[in-house]
C-alpha cells in the first residue's frame, strides 16, 4: 500500500498523522544483488565475441536504490512525516542502511528486528544461543543505529522476550525514541497436502490487539519513549481501546489493506464520534485511562483470570 | 597517468573525447569501442569541449557510415568504430567523405574478411580493401600506439581535411591488456587547435549560407575535379609527422610515419605494419645486438604512401628487403604493402636517388591472428640471407602445397626480468576475470608493466580459456603468446588430460594444479606424458583443492580468487603481504556491488588459499603408463582423425595446407565425435515416473535426449544400464520405449527437468527426468548409447509428428552444438532438423546460430542413416534473406529442368513412372518415401539409357530436385529486424516459397548483448544503457500486411504444440513464411534453467502474443488471423522482474523504470486489443493473395498431416492404431510456471 508513491499519496490524503513505509529487508537487497551478479557474470569472459552481455554500468550494488528512491519521493510528495522501516541481518547493514534512509529524508526509523534465536551465529561454537545473547544483540543493533543517525528511532518490539518491561527499559536506555508493540512475526507454515512450506503472510484481526494493549497498558507511564500500538486495528473502537491503554500512536495496516486507504478517514471520524459519545473533548482526557503501570503482575493476572471466566461464559472480553 | 587497458579502450578514450557524434554498429572485435562510447555517453561524460557526445546505433555499418557522412556534412566532429565486413559496408560512403575532403577518423580493429570461412580474428584484409577510398590510413602497432595515434590521426585529419582510417590489429591489439601512459585532456587540446574545428564547422551545410555539395558531374569535369584534391594528400605525411612531433614534445613518446629499428648499417630489412612490426622490431634489435646486420622498417602511415619517408628510413647499406603483409590478395603480383615498397624503391632507383636496388621479396604472415613470433622474424631474415631468397613466401604455417612457407624455430628474445605466466581455465570459473584483476593490480599501481592476452575456444558453453600474462619493469613489447612461461596454472584438473598445458612451460617452471586429490596422490594421478614433461623440464609442482577452499569460504564454483592468491604466493612477483593486501583491495572493488558478505567470503578464500597450497614432491621417474585419452573414437572418419581431432587438441596451427579443404567445404555432423563432458550434472531418466510425453526431448537445446520405440525382441543383448519401459500407445503391444540421455554431451542446463510435467509423489522437485552427477553414469551410459544407436530408427511414416509426443521419435539432425547451456534458439533448430532434415536447405545469417552452427572445429548439422541431412551455409549477416532466396530460385529452376527432361525422355523412361513422379503429392512423410523410391527407380532406368545423351546426363544431375526441397532462412533479430531487414522485406514480398525462422533473442546475442529493433521498451542492453525508449518493432504485422505471407509468432516454452503447428504449416505453405520464435537468452540475465518458464510468462503476460496468419485460411473463406494465446493473465512485471535486463533500470533509475514499464504495460494492452480485433475480423478485411494459383500447389487444407494410415490426424483426431505419438487428448504443452 505504501510500497508505491501513489499509495503513499492516498494515505496522506486520508489525513493520517504519519506514514510508515514497508520494511526494507537487507536479505532482499542482498539476494537481489547476488541474483544480479550471477546473471551479470553468466557467460562473461568465455567467448571471444561476447566477453560480456550487459553494459558495464554502476548501480547494481546492494545499495537499496529503489527503496531510497521511494523515501525521497514520498518525502517530497506528502506533508506528513514519512517513517522508514528497516529489517536487517548484519551489523554493517543496519548502520549503513539507516544512514542512507536518513539521507533520503526519512523523518524517523522503525527498526524491525527479526531473527530466529534458534539460529546460532555462524561463529558460535555451540548450536544454541542464550536469551541474554539475543537481547544483547538487539540492544547492540539499536545502539549502533542510534550512533549512526540523528533522526528518532523506534524499535518494533518482539512479544517473545521473557521480560518485556525490562527490554522496553533497556531499549529506552539505549536511546529508543519509540517502541512499537508488537512486531508480528510471519511464521511460515506447512501445507500437508502439497507437502510444501507456505508463506506466513496474513492480515491481523482485532483479536491480535489484545496482547499489545495489555503491554502498552503496562508500559504507559513507565517509559518516556513513545508507545506505538500495532496490530488488530479494524475499527475506531480498536483505536480508542489502544488510546485508553496508553498508546501515543496507533498504527494500522491490515484494515487499510482490507478496506482501502479511505478507511483511515473512517477510523478518524469514528474516533471523533466515539469521543463525542463518551464526552471526551481531547485525546489527553482519556489516553492511558486504563494504563496499569506499576501493577504489572497483578494487572496481568487479573486480566488473565477475567478472560478465562469470560471465556467460560462464551463472552468476548474486548 | 599510467593505466592498464586494452587497445579498444585506448583508442576509444581518445576518440570519444575528440568527437561530438559516434555512429555505431556492433562487430567483433571493434564492438567494445562503441560500447564504451555508449556507456560514457549514458553516464554524461563530456568530450574535450564539454558536450556529451551523441552515440547513435544504426541498423548496419552501411547505416552508420551514412549517418557519419551526414553528421560530418553538418559540421559535427564525428567518428565510427568498425571492422571486417562492417568496414566493407562503409566503402561507398568512404569515397564520398574523402571525395568531399571531410576531416574525420574511423577507428578500425582490423580483422579478416569472410572468404572460405568467416573469421573474427585479426589481419589487414579489411583495411586493405579500403586503401583506394581516399582515406588516409594510420596503423598502430600496440595498445599505447592505438591511444596516441588516435590523437595523431584526428589532428592530421583536421589539419589536412583528409579523412583517416586509424587501425590496429583485431584481438592482438584491440583485446590485449597493456600498461600505457594515458593522454590527459591537455595533450589532446594541444594537438587539436580549435580554429580547425571551427573551420570544419564553417564548411558545413547551412541554410544561412547555402551551397550545394554532392552534385552529379559529367565527362567534361569529373576527371579534373578528381585531381583537385592532390595538394591536400601531398600535405598528409608532413601533417602526420608534425602531429607526431607535437605529441613527442608533450609526452616524450616519439613516432614517425615510417620508422627504422636495428643495425644502422643493416643489409637485410623487413618492412611491416601493425602489431607484427613490434615483434619484428624487437627481434631485429635483439639480432642486431648479436651482430647481425638486420633492421625493421615499421610503417605507420600507409595512405598516402610516404615514399620519401620510406627511402629516408632505409639504411643505404640495404641489399635485401622482405615486405610482410598481413593479408592475401589471390592473383595479385604481390600484397599491397609489398607492391608499394617495391614501387617506391624501383622508382627511386630509376631516378638515381637510390644507388643500389635491393632484392625485394613479399611474404604473408599472421592471417586471422595466426601467431607471429620472433622465431618467424628470424626465419625471414635468414631467408633474406640466402643466395636466392624466396620471392614470395608465407611464414607461420606449413605450406606443403605451394611450397611458400619458410621454416622457423623458436627464438626467445624477452628480457630476463619479464615474468611470464599462462593459466588454463574454463570460461565459467572466473580465471580470465581474476587474471585481468592481477594485471590491473600489478600494472596500474605498482610501477610494473603488465600485459594480458586471452585465448578462448569456439564454444559458447564449457569453453576453455588460456590467459597469457607478462609482468616486468620495462614496457612489454611482445604481441604474441607466451612461450617459456615460468608459471603455469592449470585451474581445472581435467584439462591436463585434454590440453598440453606444459607445452608453453620454460625449463624449471612451476606448475600449479587445481585438483581434488590430496598432495600425496597428485603425482600418480598425472598421465604419463605429463609426468614425462614435468621431469624433462625440471618443473616444480604445486597442488591445491581450490574447489574445496572456495566451497568452504562460501563461494562454490568460484575458484578464481583462491588460484589468484596461489599465483601470487608462488610466483613472488610481489612481497606476500603486499600481494594479499592488493588482492583484497581488488576484491573490494570488484565485488562491492555484491555486498559486504561476498567481499568477506572472497577475503576468507584468500586467507585460506595459502594454507591449502601444497608443494607436490616430484619423484625422479614416471610412475604410470596411463596415456592421454583419445580425443575422437578410433572409428571416426579419416578427416575427423587427421584434421578435426588435431584442431580439437589445439594443434590446428600445425596442420599443413594440404590437410585443409580448398573451398571451405567440411563434413557434416562432427560434434558427434567430440565428447566434451562439460557438466558435472547431467540428465537422468526415471522410467518409473515417465509418461512418454516427449517434452524433455522437445526442449533439449543440445539434442542429448533421444527416444525410440522398438520391438521387445530388440532388447536382447541390452546392457544392464539400458533402461526401457512398455510403450504407452494403443495398438502396439510388445513394444518398448526408451529415452536415452547422451550424458557426455549434456550441458546440465535442466530445461528438461523444468519441462517435465511429472512430479514424483512425496518427493518435491523430483521429476521423470532429473539431474544427477555425471561421473558415476558415464561408463555405463556409453554402453547404453551404443545399444540405443544400433536399435533401428523409427519409421518416420509411422510417427505422427503433428504432436510433441510424436516428434521425440524423429532423429535430430542438429546435435551437440556448442551453444550456451540452456540456449533458447537451438530447440527450434533441432525441431526443424527433425521435421524436414532430409530435404532441408538452410541459409543462416551470421550470428549465434552461424557460430554454434558452423564454427570449427566441430559442427552440429548432421546426416541421417541414409546419409541425408540439412545442407547448411552462411553467407553474410546482412544478405541472408537474399542468399536463401537464391537457394529457392536454383531449386525451382532445377526442378523445372528436371521436369522438362522428364517430359523429353518420357517414352524412353516409361510414361507411367514419369507421370507418377510428376504428379506425386509431397506433403506427407509417406509421400516423400514413395517419391524417393520412384526416383531410385528412375535412376536405374536412366542407367539403361545412352549415357552420352545430353538429356539423360542433364536429368541425372538434377534428379534429386524431384523431392521437394524445404528452404529455410534462419537468423537472429539483429539480422531480421536490423541489418537484413531490407532484404528480408524484399524476399517476403517476392511471393516465393521460402521459410524464414527468426530466432528472436531481442538483442545482438553473439556480439554480447547490443540493442536491436527487437529489444523491448524498458530493457537495458548495450547501446541502450538507459533502457530502450522505443517499443519492439512488430515484424509480424509488417509481414501480414502483404497478405500472402504465412506468419507465426511462437514460444515453445508457452505452447510447444503451437510451435510445431506453425513450423509445419509454414513449410507446407507454398509461398513465403515467417516465424518469429521467442528465444530466451543468456543476454536477458535470467537463470537459464528457467528459460522456458520465461517464455511461458512472456506469453501469459500478453507481452508475446502467439499468433498465426495463414493465407490459406483466407483463401478458404475463414479468418486467416489466429490468436493462439489466451488473454493476458499475469502482470507484465511477473515476467520482467525475473530478467536482469529489466531489473537494471528498476534499480538504477526507479522513476524512469516505472515510467517505461507503465508504457510497456500499456503497449501490451494496446497490441492485444489490436490482435483481438483482428482475430474477429472476417477474411475480407485482410489483403488477398494476388498470385495466380500455381499448378500442383493447391493446398489440401489447413491441417497438415504426415500420416500414411489416416488422411487426417492431429490433436483431437482419432488415434490411429499402430501410430505413435498422438497426444492423449489435450495439448502436451504446459506452462512451466504453473507449479
Amino acid at each position: 500500500m505504501a510500497g508505491g508513491l501513489d499509495g503513499v499519496r492516498r494515505l496522506a490524503n486520508a489525513r493520517l498523522a504519519a506514514i510508515v513505509l514497508p520494511s526494507l529487508f537487507e536479505e532482499e537487497v542482498r539476494r537481489e544483488a547476488a541474483r544480479n551478479e550471477t546473471a551479470w557474470e553468466a557467460g562473461t569472459d568465455s567467448f571471444a565475441e561476447s566477453l560480456s552481455y550487459f553494459p558495464d554500468i554502476d548501480g547494481l550494488d546492494p545499495n537499496p536504490r529503489r527503496y531510497l528512491d521511494l523515501v525521497e519521493r514520498a518525502v517530497a510528495t506528502v506533508d506528513v512525516p514519512v517513517i522508514a522501516s528497516l529489517n536487517c541481518v548484519s551489523a554493517s547493514g543496519w548502520t549503513a542502511y539507516a544512514s542512507s534512509l536518513e539521507q533520503a529524508g526519512a523523518a524517523a526509523l522503525e527498526l524491525n528486528i527479526y531473527d530466529l534465536p534458534a539460529d546460532p551465529s555462524p561463529t558460535s561454537p555451540v548450536p544454541l544461543i542464550s536469551g541474554r545473547e539475543v537481547e544483547a544483540r538487539h540492544i547492540e543493533v539499536l545502539a549502533a543505529v542510534k550512533a549512526a543517525v540523528g533522526i528518532p528511532v523506534a524499535v518494533k518490539v518482539s512479544p517473545y522476550y521473557s521480560s518485556i518491561t525490562e527490554m522496553a527499559l533497556r531499549f529506552e536506555e539505549a536511546g529508543a525514541n519509540g517502541l512499537v508493540l508488537f512486531n508480528r512475526f510471519l511464521h511460515p507454515d506447512i501445507d500437508p497436502e502439497k507437502l510444501a512450506m507456505t508463506s506466513g503472510i496474513g492480515l491481523s484481526s482485532p483479536a491480535d490487539g489484545r496482547l499489545p494493549r495489555a503491554w502498552i497498558a503496562q508500559l504507559a507511564g513507565r517509559v518516556t519513549a513513545s508507545l506505538a500500538a500495532s496490530g488488530g486495528v479494524e475499527d475506531a473502537g480498536d483505536v480508542a481501546a489502544y488510546l485508553l491503554a496508553g498508546a501515543d500512536v496507533v498504527m494500522t495496516t491490515s484494515a487499510l489493506l482490507r478496506h482501502g486507504s479511505s478507511h483511515a478517514t473512517a477510523l478518524l471520524s469514528g474516533l471523533t464520534e466515539w469521543m463525542t459519545r463518551h464526552g471526551f473533548g481531547s485525546l489527553r482526557e482519556f489516553r492511558g485511562l486504563f494504563a496499569t503501570s506499576g501493577q504489572a503482575a497483578a494487572g496481568e493476572r487479573a486480566g488473565y483470570v477475567r478472560a478465562l471466566r469470560a471465556a467460560d461464559r462464551g463472552e468476548r472480553t474486548w | 597517468m599510467r593505466a592498464t587497458m586494452d587497445g579498444n579502450e585506448a583508442a576509444a578514450s581518445v576518440a570519444y573525447r575528440l568527437n561530438e557524434v559516434c555512429c555505431i554498429y556492433p562487430i567483433t572485435p571493434s564492438s567494445p569501442m562503441a560500447e564504451l562510447a555508449d556507456e560514457w555517453s549514458s553516464q554524461g561524460r563530456p568530450n574535450l569541449w564539454g558536450s556529451v557526445p551523441s552515440v547513435m546505433e544504426m541498423q548496419s555499418e552501411g547505416g552508420a557510415a551514412g549517418a557519419l557522412h551526414g553528421a560530418l556534412q553538418s559540421g559535427a566532429l564525428a567518428t565510427t568504430f568498425t571492422a571486417s565486413q562492417g568496414l566493407l559496408l562503409m566503402i561507398p560512403n568512404m569515397y564520398k567523405i574523402a571525395g568531399e575532403l571531410t576531416p574525420a577518423v574511423m577507428h578500425v580493429a582490423a580483422r579478416s574478411l569472410a572468404t572460405q570461412g568467416l573469421s573474427i580474428f585479426g589481419d589487414h584484409a579489411d583495411v586493405m580493401a579500403v586503401r583506394q577510398t581516399g582515406f588516409a590510413m594510420l596503423a598502430s602497432a600496440s595498445v599505447q600506439e592505438a591511444h596516441d595515434l588516435a590523437l595523431v590521426a584526428q589532428a592530421a585529419s583536421l589539419g589536412t581535411r583528409v579523412p583517416f582510417v586509424h587501425f590496429f590489429d583485431g584481438f592482438r591489439t584491440s583485446h590485449e591488456l597493456n600498461t600505457i601512459e594515458v593522454l590527459p585532456d591537455d595533450d589532446l587540446r594541444a594537438l587539436i587547435p580549435e580554429e580547425l574545428i571551427r573551420a570544419h564547422r564553417s564548411r558545413a551545410l547551412s541554410p544561412e549560407h547555402p551551397f550545394i555539395r554532392g552534385t552529379a558531374q559529367n565527362p567534361d569535369t569529373y576527371f579534373q575535379a578528381r585531381e583537385t584534391v592532390n595538394p591536400f594528400y601531398a600535405q598528409v605525411p608532413g601533417a602526420v609527422t608534425a602531429a607526431m612531433d607535437a605529441l613527442a614534445a608533450r609526452t616524450g613518446r616519439h613516432y614517425e610515419t615510417i620508422s627504422y629499428t636495428g643495425d644502422p648499417a643493416a643489409e637485410r630489412v623487413i618492412v611491416i605494419m601493425g602489431s607484427g612490426a613490434q615483434t619484428a622490431a624487437e627481434t631485429a634489435r635483439y639480432l642486431a645486438g648479436q651482430g647481425e646486420r638486420v633492421g625493421v622498417v615499421t610503417v605507420r602511415l600507409f595512405r598516402p604512401f610516404p615514399a620519401a619517408d620510406l627511402l629516408a628510413a632505409l639504411p643505404p647499406t640495404v641489399r635485401q628487403v622482405a615486405v610482410l603483409d598481413r593479408t592475401k590478395e589471390p592473383g595479385s603480383l604481390g600484397e599491397p604493402l609489398f607492391l608499394d615498397v617495391l614501387g617506391a624503391l624501383a622508382e627511386a632507383h630509376a631516378a638515381g636517388t637510390l644507388a643500389v636496388m635491393p632484392v625485394v621479396t613479399g611474404g604473408r604472415y599472421g592471417l586471422s591472428s595466426k601467431e607471429f613470433t620472433p622465431g618467424m622474424v628470424a626465419a625471414v631474415f635468414a631467408d633474406l640471407a640466402a643466395a636466392h631468397p624466396k620471392p614470395r613466401f608465407t611464414v607461420g604455417i606449413t605450406d606443403d602445397v605451394g611450397g611458400t612457407s619458410l621454416d622457423y624455430g623458436e627464438l626467445d628474445i624477452e628480457p630476463p626480468g619479464t615474468v611470464r605466466a599462462v593459466f588454463f581455465g574454463l570460461g565459467s570459473d572466473g580465471t580470465v576475470g581474476a587474471n585481468k584483476n592481477t594485471i590491473k593490480i600489478l600494472g596500474s599501481d605498482r610501477g610494473l608493466h603488465a600485459q594480458g592476452y586471452f585465448v578462448y575456444d569456439s564454444k559458447k558453453s564449457g569453453s576453455q580459456t588460456v590467459s597469457h600474462l607478462r609482468f616486468g619493469p620495462d614496457p612489454i613489447r611482445a604481441p604474441y603468446l607466451v612461450q617459456n612461461a615460468s608459471f603455469v596454472g592449470c585451474h581445472q584438473a581435467e584439462l591436463i588430460e585434454r590440453v598440453d598445458v606444459l607445452s608453453r612451460a620454460a625449463p624449471g617452471a612451476t606448475l600449479l594444479l587445481n585438483t581434488p586429490r590430496p598432495p600425496e596422490e597428485v603425482w600418480d594421478s598425472l598421465p604419463r606424458p605429463v609426468q614425462e614433461q614435468i621431469l624433462a623440464k625440471g618443473a616444480t609442482l604445486y597442488a591445491i583443492d581450490a574447489t574445496q577452499v572456495a566451497r568452504d569460504a562460501g563461494l562454490p564454483g568460484r575458484i578464481n580468487t583462491v588460484l589468484q592468491t596461489c599465483f601470487f604466493a608462488i610466483s613472488g612477483v610481489l612481497p606476500a603481504g603486499e600481494a594479499i593486501a592488493a588482492i583484497k583491495a581488488a576484491i573490494a572493488k570488484s565485488y562491492a556491488r555484491r555486498g559486504a558478505e561476498v567481499v568477506a567470503r572472497n577475503n576468507a578464500a584468500v586467507d585460506q588459499a595459502v594454507s591449502a597450497l601444497h608443494q607436490v614432491p616430484v619423484p625422479g621417474r614416471v610412475t604410470t603408463n596411463r596415456g592421454l585419452p583419445a580425443l575422437v573414437p578410433a572409428d571416426a572418419p579419416d578427416f575427423v582423425q587427421r584434421v578435426t581431432a588435431e584442431m580439437m587438441a589445439g594443434r590446428g596451427d600445425a596442420l599443413p595446407v594440404s590437410a585443409l579443404p580448398v573451398d571451405g567445404t567440411y563434413p557434416s555432423g562432427t560434434t558427434a565425435f567430440e565428447k566434451r563432458n562439460i557438466s558435472d550434472l547431467v540428465a537422468e531418466w526415471d522410467p518409473d515416473l515417465c509418461i512418454q510425453c516427449g517434452n524433455c526431448s522437445f526442449v533439449c537445446p543440445h539434442s542429448v535426449i533421444r527416444a525410440k520405440f522398438y520391438d521387445e525382441s530388440d532388447l536382447a543383448g541390452a546392457p544392464d544400464s539400458f533402461a526401457s519401459m512398455p510403450l504407452d500407445a494403443r495398438g502396439l503391444p510388445d513394444t518398448r520405449y526408451s529415452l536415452q540421455v547422451y550424458v557426455e554431451d549434456c550441458t546440465g542446463c535442466a530445461l528438461c527437468v523444468e519441462a517435465c510435467p511429472v512430479q514424483a509423489p512425496g518427493e518435491p522437485g523430483k521429476h521423470a527426468i532429473n539431474l544427477a552427477p555425471r561421473e558415476p553414469l558415464v561408463a555405463a551410459q556409453r554402453e547404453s548409447i551404443a545399444f540405443f544407436e544400433q536399435l533401428p530408427p523409427n519409421n518416420r511414416a509411422r510417427v505422427d509428428f503433428g504432436t510433441v509426443r510424436g516428434t521425440q521419435y524423429l532423429q535430430p539432425l542438429f546435435e551437440f552444438s556448442g551453444a550456451c547451456a540452456g540456449c533458447g534458439e537451438t530447440p527450434y533448430l533441432k525441431l526443424l532438423s527433425q521435421l524436414f532434415g532430409d530435404r532441408l536447405m538452410i541459409a543462416n545469417a551470421t550470428g549465434c546460430s552461424s557460430i554454434y552452427g558452423g564454427n570449427q572445429p566441430t559442427t552440429p548439422w548432421a546426416a541421417d542413416a541414409e546419409g541425408r541431412g540439412p545442407a547448411w551455409s552462411n553467407s553474410l549477416f546482412e544478405d541472408n534473406a537474399e542468399f536463401g532466396l537464391g537457394f529457392r530460385l536454383a531449386a525451382d529452376l532445377h526442378l523445372g529442368l528436371a521436369l522438362a527432361r522428364l517430359a523429353q525422355l518420357r517414352e524412353q523412361i516409361g510414361p507411367d513412372l514419369v507421370d507418377e513422379i510428376v504428379a506425386a503429392p509431397q506433403r506427407r512423410e509417406s509421400e516423400f518415401a514413395a517419391q524417393r523410391a520412384r526416383i531410385a527407380e528412375l535412376g536405374r532406368r536412366l542407367d539403361g539409357l545412352p549415357a552420352g545423351e545430353p538429356a539423360v546426363a542433364d536429368l541425372r544431375s538434377v534428379l534429386d530436385q524431384l523431392v521437394r526441397r524445404s528452404v529455410w532462412l534462419v537468423g537472429g533479430d539483429g539480422w531480421a529486424y536490423d541489418i537484413g531487414s531490407g532484404g528480408l522485406d524484399h524476399v517476403l514480398a517476392s511471393g516465393r516459397n521460402v521459410n524464414v525462422l527468426v530466432l528472436d533473442t531481442e538483442v545482438y546475442s553473439n556480439t554480447g548483448g547490443q540493442s536491436s529493433k527487437a529489444t523491448p521498451l524498458g530493457a537495458v542492453a548495450k547501446f541502450a544503457a538507459s533502457g530502450k525508449h522505443v517499443p519492439k518493432k512488430d515484424l509480424a504485422l509488417q509481414a501480414i500486411a502483404y497478405g500472402n505471407v504465412y506468419v507465426a509468432r511462437v514460444a515453445m516454452g508457452a505452447d510447444p504444440q503451437q510451435t510445431l503447428h506453425a513450423l509445419r504449416e509454414a513449410e507446407a505453405y507454398d509461398g513465403p513464411s515467417l516465424i518469429i520464435a521467442y528465444s530466451h537468452c543468456i543476454a536477458h540475465g535470467i537463470e537459464m534453467r528457467d528459460g522456458m518458464g520465461q517464455q511461458y510468462r512472456a506469453v501469459a503476460s500478453g507481452y508475446w502474443p502467439m499468433i498465426r496468419y495463414d493465407p490459406e485460411l483466407r483463401a478458404a473463406g475463414a479468418n486467416p488471423f489466429l490468436l493462439d494465446s489466451p488473454r493476458p493473465r499475469i502482470p507484465l512485471s511477473d515476467y520482467t522482474s525475473r530478467e536482469l535486463r529489466y531489473r537494471i533500470l528498476a534499480q538504477r533509475d526507479p522513476a524512469e523504470s516505472e515510467r517505461l514499464m507503465a508504457l510497456a504495460e500499456r503497449e501490451v494492452q494496446q497490441r492485444w486489443a489490436v490482435y483481438e480485433e483482428m482475430a474477429t475480423r472476417g477474411p475480407a478485411w485482410f489483403p488477398a493473395d494476388a498470385r495466380p494459383a500455381a499448378a500442383g500447389s493447391t493446398p489440401e487444407g489447413v491441417e497438415v498431416t504426415d500420416g500414411s494410415v489416416l488422411p487426417v490426424s492431429g490433436p483431437g483426431a482419432a488415434e490411429p492404431a499402430g501410430r505413435v505419438g498422438v497426444a492423449d487428448g489435450g495439448r502436451p504443452g504446459r506452462g512451466p510456471a504453473a507449479g
